[in-house]
């Protein structure tokens, strides 16, 4: 992967494994690109996840791990999203890297 | 699985300066995996860790106070404060931040598991926990 992503004509910087260098930087259209490239096409039950991602990551300063979110995510959006089985249905390579990923977030703490 | 164990973090130094503050709530965040009964200490300078109101956007260090307050959700069950420490450096209570803690499951819910506790508190929690992990 290359060290930048290209937005609507505008250069992204990200890391080696391709998060978002800096998540100030973020804007949709940074994940529309990446799934993108991992040929997935984002829905409203996909953006829920990275609104919340991102709602999560303002207040606490923190990507969640992945029972975090899953609970969280119960909480807030019904248990019928809250399971693991619904968020790795949205998003294949993980709920935590692959939608951190797309929400600009840093890798979630713990995760390998 | 194994029993569960009684796991305490104590801190005692300053968030800043030092990288301590910050690997002990990195251990904390990714030791919540292991479904322990947590508790963390603060007493020395730790307390500060735990100071309302804190800013480092001059500082070039990432303000990382905001994550003690998602602690509830990792697990973490008792945030005891030493409150020698606190009256030696002039604070108290009201001068920390609050950390709400709920059980998914059951639903049950504590506003803030925040606490200040004496010395003799604080050595007797220290005893009966069985692993105590010092930061």
């Amino acid at each position: 992967m290359s060290d930048t992503i290209n937005v609507d004509g505008k250069e992204f910087a990200v890391d080696e494994e391709g998060y978002l260098a800096n998540i100030n930087d973020w804007v949709p259209g940074v994940a529309d690109v990446m799934s993108k490239q991992d040929e997935l096409e984002l829905t409203d039950e996909h953006w829920d996840i990275i609104k919340f991602l991102r709602e999560y990551y303002e207040e606490y300063q923190i990507a969640p791990a992945i029972r975090v979110l899953t609970k969280a995510v119960a909480k807030n959006l019904g248990k019928d999203k809250g399971n693991s089985k619904y968020l790795y249905g949205l998003f294949p390579y993980g709920p935590g890297k692959q939608a951190c990923r797309y929400a600009g977030l840093p890798k979630p703490t713990g995760c390998v | 699985m194994s029993d569960i164990k009684k796991f305490m973090y104590l801190n005692r130094r300053a968030p800043y300066g030092t990288i301590y503050a910050w690997e002990s709530l990195e251990v904390v965040l990714i030791g919540a995996a292991f479904d322990q009964e947590v508790s963390l200490m603060f007493a020395d300078d730790g307390v500060y860790q735990l100071v309302k109101g804190c800013d480092t956007s001059e500082s070039d260090m990432k303000n990382f106070m905001p994550t003690y307050r998602t602690l509830g959700d990792y697990g973490v069950r008792y945030m005891y404060v030493d409150q020698a420490s606190l009256e030696a450096r002039g604070l108290t209570a009201d001068d920390l931040i609050e950390v709400a803690w709920e059980d998914w499951e059951t639903e049950e819910e504590v506003d803030n598991i925040v606490e200040v506790v004496d010395s003799a508190k604080v050595t007797e929690l220290m005893a009966e926990s069985d692993v105590v992990f010092s930061f």
